[in-house]
């Protein structure tokens, strides 16, 4: 298999902050908002770069986006930040109505996603946000696995009309796609070769996959592992391709098992290509208070997690017969 | 030259686009349409830059009108009509199957003269305080407009708004709300007395005026002192009394009507009481 290695452990977050801050020294026409969470947000060099062209909020995430839906009109790129619970429930209506529904180009950029955001507990942790995002008609939605890819994902979703959801999170992780990677909405990243199974990823779980890919190629089995940083517009023709190939899959994110990412995947293949099936996500349930090392294993989104689920998928596929 | 005698005949013209739309798909709101007529037919024939025959989002170098009460549409669709944004006779598609005049104000189907959706109350001050920052990075000296209705004052995100604008000194935008103390449950004072809202704004910063909406020549005074209050470092707001259903007796003073349509025989009462000034649609 294609060995995976880093030369350095980094937030996405401070990916997103370097993406704007170089976006804002390119194109006049982008434009900050962020909710009384800068230094959180890494929006902080933006803001001192281009006070101008920067707008503190205060706490109050609906205006955020009412006011960033106003800024398109009249051709600014406005990026909001905050926290990824209070860039999507808490304000569902006002991007439904004031932002899709009306085909503003928001960028609406959302940290401390899921339960790596740690200590503060379920009520900031939210699993239930890229569920809520794909489900609006026109919306782009996003996850990006380090900060290399965070970092071109900001800068390439500038050049996208129309609203985006750019979800990324608060822990340190290796950061090892390649610097120089071209960021495509749409358009997957095969990462490893294999015939036995696919393994599709998004976010943090990219980088457990690829310990996963090594723990299975160990037991001799060689698995495919996929890149979905782009969960809407899903790029069905590379999972379907991938499919038709290996015959299983296994899905990881760090998002409730509904909504997420493995239902886009399911849903592509019980209508193209159905083949067994295996969800690495959190089951139904809210998160906790922990570091985010204890949470991916109480919660079972660790790497053993993503093996178990694939020799799972692998024996079913031996024992089925396929019509 | 529209004096306030031309405007009060156009405004009547609109009053009967808003009776006979509504009654064309048996669904929509007279009451307030009806009632905040007078100042929407003087802030859009008399005040506004437009180009309504070059509509474009931007709308850099114009003026820009927000509705946040969408559910006055038919009077803003009327009035987007008659100062030539789309035909006068694609009013009577209002509400119906693939119309682009829909039941609440949207950008979706390419409807000329909107910019946003509205409709959810409590957003569209957002949106204009997004636009009146726009223009300011982009030195566009024009102005931003927006209409709520009282009983929206209700919604959370009005006062965060309010609490922005005045704050940071958000000064070219002026906000306009319907005061006719009626929403759909009944009159304000029974649903949410929240009391005075002048001194809630003026406690935000901003500079408040107010104004009878039926008054032609008052109006026309207000938005002017409005205009003159603008680019001061506070944002302003004028208090708006009117009343809902306005200009049809049996529709006037009550809730009632705030989102049931007249029938034929109401239409027709409601129609001998206001003249056909520019012909119907």
């Amino acid at each position: 298999m294609n060995k995976f290695t880093y030369t350095d452990k980094k937030d996405t977050r401070s990916g997103f902050g370097a993406g704007l801050l170089e976006l804002g020294k390119s194109n006049p026409d982008v434009v900050a908002l962020c909710a009384d969470l800068t230094g959180s947000l890494k929006m902080d060099a933006f803001e001192k770069e281009f006070p101008d062209r920067f707008f503190q909020i205060g706490i109050a995430e609906a205006n955020m986006m009412g006011i960033a839906a106003g800024l398109t009109i009249g051709g600014k790129i406005p990026y909001t930040g905050t926290f990824a619970n209070f860039s999507t429930g808490r304000v569902y209506d006002q991007i439904r109505q004031s932002i899709a529904y009306s085909d503003k180009n928001v960028k609406i950029c959302a940290s401390h996603a899921g339960i790596t955001l740690g200590e503060d507990g379920a009520t900031h942790q939210i699993l239930e946000d890229i569920g809520m995002m794909r489900m609006l008609p026109g919306m782009v939605v996003i996850n990006t696995c380090d900060y290399n890819q965070t970092k071109a994902a900001t800068i390439a979703i500038s050049k996208h009309h129309g609203p985006v959801y750019l979800r990324f999170g608060r822990p340190v992780v290796p950061n090892f796609t390649p610097a120089d990677q071209k960021f495509e909405i749409g358009k997957a990243i095969l990462l490893n070769e294999g015939n036995d199974i696919t393994i599709f990823a998004t976010g943090h779980l990219v980088w457990k996959s690829l310990e996963a890919c090594e723990i299975l190629e160990e037991k001799g089995i060689h698995a495919e592992v996929i890149n979905i940083h782009t969960i809407k517009p899903l790029d069905t023709e590379a999972v379907l391709r991938s499919v038709k190939k290996t015959g299983c899959v296994v899905t990881a994110e760090e998002h409730q098992v509904h909504g997420g990412l493995g239902d886009a995947i399911a849903q592509v293949l019980a209508r193209h290509h159905p083949v067994p099936m295996e969800f690495v996500a959190v089951n139904d349930s809210f998160g906790e208070s922990g570091t985010p090392e204890q949470l991916m294993i109480k919660f079972g989104l660790d790497s053993v997690n993503i093996v178990a689920a694939a020799e799972q998928v692998l024996n079913r596929k031996k024992s089925e017969v396929h019509f | 030259m529209n004096t306030p005698e031309n405007l009060s005949r156009i405004a009547s013209q609109v009053r009967r686009d808003i009776i006979r739309m509504v009654n064309g798909s048996s669904s929509g709101h007279p009451g307030g349409s009806l009632g905040c007529t007078d100042f929407l037919v003087a802030l859009y024939f008399h005040f506004l830059k437009l180009q309504p025959k070059n509509f474009n989002m931007n709308g850099n170098g114009e003026d820009i009108f927000f509705l946040s009460n969408g559910h006055v549409s038919p009077l803003w669709y009327s009035v987007l009509a008659r100062t030539g944004y789309f035909e006068i006779k694609e009013l009577s598609t209002f509400r119906k199957l693939n119309s682009r005049l829909q039941g609440h104000p949207a950008t979706h189907e390419g409807l000329p003269g909107i910019r946003i959706a509205s409709g959810s109350l409590g957003q569209g001050l957002s949106a204009a305080i997004g636009t009146a920052l726009a223009k300011k990075l982009n030195h566009d000296e024009r102005l931003v407009y927006c209409l709520c209705g009282d009983g929206e004052m209700e919604e959370g995100q009005i006062w965060e708004a309010a609490m922005y604008a005045g704050a940071k000194k958000t000064d070219n935008i002026i906000l306009t709300v319907d005061v006719n103390n009626q929403q759909i449950d009944g009159s304000v004072e029974q649903v949410m007395p929240y009391g005075n809202l002048r001194p809630k704004f003026e406690s935000f910063g901003w500079n408040v005026l107010e104004m009878d909406g039926h008054d032609m020549s008052a109006i026309l005074a207000t938005i002017q002192q409005a205009q003159s209050l603008t680019g001061k470092k506070q944002p302003v707001v004028i208090l708006m009394k009117t009343v809902m259903g306005q200009g049809v007796d049996f529709m006037m003073h009550t809730h009632k009507w705030h989102g049931v349509a007249p029938n034929d025989e109401q239409m027709k009462t409601a129609l001998s009481q206001l003249e056909e000034t520019l012909g119907d649609y």
